[in-house]
């Protein structure tokens, strides 16, 4: 072996020197950046450019001419190669019984780890992506004027914003009527017909005159939740636009598709206003006004049978109001 | 007499290109196989009488890709909140340069390629091409459309007008009628249990982000199958009933089986 050329001290240290430098310029840049930072950058440097200098020097070497080594073949090399079947086998044959025990357990271990981590992983991400649609769904309560704004016996159409925060999505419809008090206790009695179809959800109309055509103002109500649009409406029943379905004015289904009756909201009165609480689902409606008698059941979505034997399809419903 | 010929000026140049090209192939090839993969891929044996009908699953394809990236494009004007999105949609047609033919690729090019997912479907049907040993690419088809329906369903609500809104209660309320899960279902779906800007921006990212990435796993994996059991012929193939092999000399069948115009000659 020809001796190489002059060599510095190992060339282990420029790394370390490299990385110190690294670490200088680092701390210098919190503590100094002026100085120390500079001497830090500049150690890197020097020792970087020794690093790359000493790794490369094998390569930038001059290569020296070798000859090729040369040898008469021997006799056996000269011979065929035995056949694989002669012979000893290479490997011993494996030995009954045991069988790789700890290629299997470290096999186990990492499908077991990796199932571990990936479970770890999943459980929280699973828990953000569907939890938040079920947990904390809680009612609103709207504020919808004063009862006096609402004459007895007559029709409006109330639109009103469920959480005026939340903007225009949360737009909806009611259909209000005053009953007047009910005897015997006189309690006041409210008829809230909410316009979600009970087919599909679609907004279902009153079917007749409103509004100016009847000759009478819309009333605008301000409230806590805003502004709160009164139109003054005479039904003959309630109509949804999508697929036809029917109501009388009690909003029980006459006609088309819907499975039960519209849906209605609970009523209190609060220092004389009217506020609306969350919705029931109303299977259907008997008799009128004050005197209706409503089956009522917990509010269902659009499409689903709250009675009969078609409810059993929907033994358990999510939470909501 | 030897003939020697020194190679003209044109000559040279074209190997000096032909090499100029290779170079970089047979890199790339020599440390990942891609060459020979894309060559596999490409260029594989096919029936002799294929029909005009198969090429509608990569019609079908291509309709795919053309949504992928016109989606993509739209996804840097598109603003997913309730007071942004229809603005935004607004925005993209009459102002952003070529908005408008965009997003007219994007809505009438779902419409296509739902399209033409069902006539590749009918086809496959017809040629019984779903049978033996190819019924687990039907399914992963039938898994493709489903998929492709449910990015309509999705994509419907985007631009937040009343007909999107309406449809997406109407759609979430079906969804609802669902037996027993159903419910639950809607619920996910809405993100609560009203429609909100939750509803939108989760079916925003169902419609870019986890449906389109089904998709493309699942028609990798159908492309898959379809290199791996190779292309049927159409049901009234000779070439596939063995009309070759009866008595008459082979060559004379074979030039008369060329001959014969498709589907016309009733083999049987």
């Amino acid at each position: 072996m020809t001796p190489g050329p002059e060599h510095g001290p190992s060339p282990a240290i420029w790394p370390l020197g490299f990385a110190v430098g690294i670490a200088v310029a680092l701390v210098g840049l919190i503590v100094n950046p002026e100085w120390v930072a500079t001497i830090g950058a500049a150690i890197a440097i020097v020792f970087g450019f020794l690093w790359a200098r000493g790794a490369t020097s094998e390569m930038r070497r001059s290569v020296p001419t070798v000859t090729a080594e040369v040898r008469e073949a021997t006799p056996a090399e000269v011979a065929a190669a035995p056949p694989a079947t002669v012979g000893e086998a290479a490997m011993p044959p494996p030995e009954p019984g045991e069988k790789f025990p700890r290629s299997r357990f470290l096999e186990g271990a990492t499908l077991g780890l990796g199932a571990v981590i990936g479970g770890i992983v999943t459980v929280p991400v699973a828990g953000f992506a569907l939890l938040p649609s079920f947990l904390g769904q809680k009612g609103h309560k709207v504020d919808l004027g004063p009862v006096d704004a609402y004459p007895v016996g007559k029709w409006f159409i109330a639109t009103f914003m469920v959480d005026p925060s939340e903007g225009e999505v949360s737009r909806r419809t009611a259909f209000v009527r005053n009953n007047g008090p009910v005897p015997p206790k006189n309690a006041p009695s409210f008829t809230i017909i909410s316009n979600r179809c009970a087919h599909l959800g679609c907004p279902v109309q009153a079917n007749g005159p409103s509004g100016a055509i009847l000759g009478e103002k819309n009333v605008t109500e301000h409230t806590t939740n805003g502004s709160i649009l009164l139109r003054p409406v005479v039904p003959a029943g309630f109509g949804c636009p999508c697929h036809g379905g029917q109501y009388d004015t009690e909003g029980n289904r006459t006609a088309g598709p819907p499975v039960r009756a519209l849906d209605r909201y609970g009523f209190d009165i609060v220092n004389g206003h009217l506020v609306l609480l969350s919705t029931f689902s109303v299977s259907h409606v008997v008799g009128t006004g004050g005197q209706a008698k409503i089956y009522k059941y917990k509010l269902a979505g659009p499409g689903e049978h709250v009675d009969g034997p078609e409810q059993w399809f929907y033994p358990l419903n999510p939470p909501h109001h | 007499m030897a003939i020697t010929r020194t190679p003209s000026k044109a000559q040279v140049r074209r190997e000096q290109v032909i090499a100029a090209v290779n170079y970089p192939l047979d890199w790339l090839e020599e440390r990942s196989g891609l060459v020979g993969a894309t060559r596999y891929f490409l260029f594989r044996k096919v029936p002799s009488d294929t029909n005009w009908m198969q090429t509608l699953g990569s019609a079908a394809l291509t309709a795919f890709i053309v949504q992928a990236v016109t989606g993509v494009i739209l996804a840097m004007y598109y603003k997913p909140s309730p007071h942004d999105a229809y603005p935004s949609i607004q925005n993209i047609t009459d102002h952003v340069t070529m908005g408008w033919l965009v997003r007219g690729m994007h809505k009438w090019g779902a419409s296509v390629f739902i399209i033409l997912m069902f006539l590749h479907m009918g086809r496959v049907f017809l040629f019984g091409a779903y049978k033996y040993p190819r019924e687990l690419n039907w399914i992963i088809g039938v898994l493709i459309l489903v998929l492709g329906l449910t990015e309509g369903f999705t994509g419907y609500l985007l631009p937040w007008d009343q007909t999107a809104y309406w449809a997406s209660v109407v759609g979430i309320n079906l969804n609802g009628t669902a037996p027993f899960l159903g419910p639950w279902l809607s619920q996910f779906l809405r993100g609560g249990q009203e429609i909100s800007g939750d509803t939108l921006s989760r079916f925003y990212s169902l419609h870019m982000l986890v449906l389109p990435g089904g998709i493309i796993a699942l028609i990798t994996l159908h492309l898959y199958l379809v290199i791996r059991l190779g292309v049927t012929s159409p049901p009234w193939s000779r070439e596939a009933a063995g009309d070759e092999v009866v008595e008459e000399p082979s060559t004379l069948r074979t030039g008369l089986t060329r001959a014969a115009p498709h589907g016309t000659g009733g083999s049987r």
